[in-house]
């Protein structure tokens, strides 16, 4: 038998998200109109907001889409074909494959709600490539922390209840970081302690990263 | 008896301490700082911060064990040692919201300490949540222990360095001194002599109250598996 490397066996993994997706194509579409709903419902119920709000509500947005796009993710596959990718792939490819997939999801639906967000609300970004590097950086930190809940979702009944309760107040802090430093794209304000903040925001990620690595192995050892 | 159970009378008399010290001890009243008596509260309010860390970081440490099968019953002593740091930590909001109300005019003005403190009680809520979604006793103890782990990690950053880089009405915020609970300096040796006692035995009365919980549990548990 070939020996396949940990590099391929996560490519291959992802492949097979990706192919998945495209070929369900019902879900994705499913995902981006809960999102154009989302905002087409915000336009209705306030008009055109102010920047701060406009960045509030963008940030809420993404939370939203974000449950939904990656709530699925553990929960459309049943249990023996996750038995069957584990026992070929083993757990730490497994979840490596899935965090690359879902920040890649998440990175174009970032796109996507900018552009919606731009069309219904108005735009009132005024360093529109800072907001495109902070939303991503963003965008990636949501997909990162809610892969890593959906598997502990996956094990729980009332799965897609539980990922919004555990998830919400784990992103509290991420949220809050998000939210400081994205004013800085709004005015042309200075922001006290930038650099700190950004540190902080990729450290946490990191730390979910690495603890989504070493933790996924025992939730999966059945 | 007597013996075995030291701490619990070292937890009494720590609190007797506390409760008759804490109230005729001479406070420092240092000109423009309006705190007067109210500083009392800072032998009440504060040592509950110190213990619900403690006694979460005893809950985190149960739940590692837990997943190394090292301690049959350490998932109940996970869930039970976080049980008490949240009724600990709603304990310290409720005196915190005291003496804000005397202080700073309102019980919450969303002080970021305050905001990170109901962000730890939400977060173990979401624990037991998850932990009673599940009726298998195994994978309960897995999944739980898992999530604990992982809450254990996100919540700390939250209370220990997201409070540093904001402005705050607590000592140690942005441009003060101190740490995220409180500014060391400023403690004068009265403060001390009650203020560490005041730690050791709530965080001892919290381990009490788990003790007895988790001896409850296990009764419970033996029973339901003999029958």
């Amino acid at each position: 038998m070939k020996k396949v490397s940990f590099l391929q066996t996560v490519i291959a993994l992802v492949k097979k998200d990706a192919q998945l997706e495209l070929r369900q194509q019902y879900a994705l579409y499913g995902v981006i109109l809960y999102m154009a709903s989302t905002i087409f419902v915000i336009y209705l119920l306030h008009g055109r907001p102010e920047a701060t709000m406009w960045n509030s509500l963008f940030w809420i947005s993404q939370l939203f889409a974000a449950t939904n796009a990656i709530a699925k993710s553990f929960l459309q596959e049943s249990k023996g074909k996750l038995l069957y990718y584990y026992t070929i792939s083993g757990a730490v490819p497994l979840i490596t494959s899935k965090i690359i997939f879902h920040v890649g999801l998440m990175l174009c639906m970032n796109l996507i709600s900018i552009l919606l967000f731009a069309l219904f609300l108005g735009n009132p970004v005024l360093y529109l490539p800072y907001f495109l590097l902070l939303s991503s950086a963003g965008a990636m930190g949501l997909a990162i922390l809610f892969t890593f809940l959906a598997a502990i979702a996956a094990k729980a009944q009332q799965q897609a209840a539980i990922m919004a309760i555990m998830g919400f107040p784990l992103l509290i802090p991420q949220l809050l970081l998000l939210q400081k430093l994205s004013l800085v794209a709004f005015s042309s304000v200075v922001q006290q302690g930038f650099w700190q903040l950004w540190g902080t925001l990729l450290g946490f990620q990191f730390l979910v990263v690495a603890l989504a690595v070493i933790l996924f192995p025992f939730l999966w050892k059945d | 008896m007597m013996k075995q159970s030291w701490w619990k009378w070292l937890a009494f008399i720590f609190l007797m301490y506390t409760c008759i010290a804490g109230f005729l001890v001479k406070v420092p009243e240092p000109p423009g700082v309006p705190l007067k008596e109210s500083i009392r509260n800072f032998f009440f309010h504060v040592p509950m911060w110190f213990s619900m860390m403690i006694l979460l970081g005893v809950s985190f440490w149960y739940s590692i064990l837990a997943l190394n099968k090292k301690h049959p019953y350490a998932d109940f002593y996970a869930h039970v040692y976080a049980q008490t740091g949240v009724l600990f930590g709603c304990a310290g909001i409720a005196t915190g919201a005291i003496w804000a109300n005397y202080q700073w005019g309102s019980p919450w003005s969303g002080d970021p300490k305050q905001n990170g403190a109901a962000i730890a009680i939400l977060i173990y809520l979401a624990y037991f949540v998850l932990r009673g979604a599940i009726t298998d006793i195994d994978k309960r103890g897995k999944v739980a222990a898992v999530y604990n782990i992982f809450a254990f990690f996100m919540l700390f950053p939250t209370l220990w360095i997201l409070p540093r880089l904001t402005t705050s009405l607590h000592p140690g915020g942005q441009g003060s001194e101190g740490n995220p609970a409180l500014n060391g300096a400023d403690m004068t040796p009265t403060l001390r002599m009650v203020f560490y006692p005041a730690v050791i035995g709530w965080t001892l009365l919290g381990t009490w109250i788990s003790t007895l919980f988790i001896r409850v549990k296990i009764l419970q548990e033996k029973k339901l598996s003999n029958v």
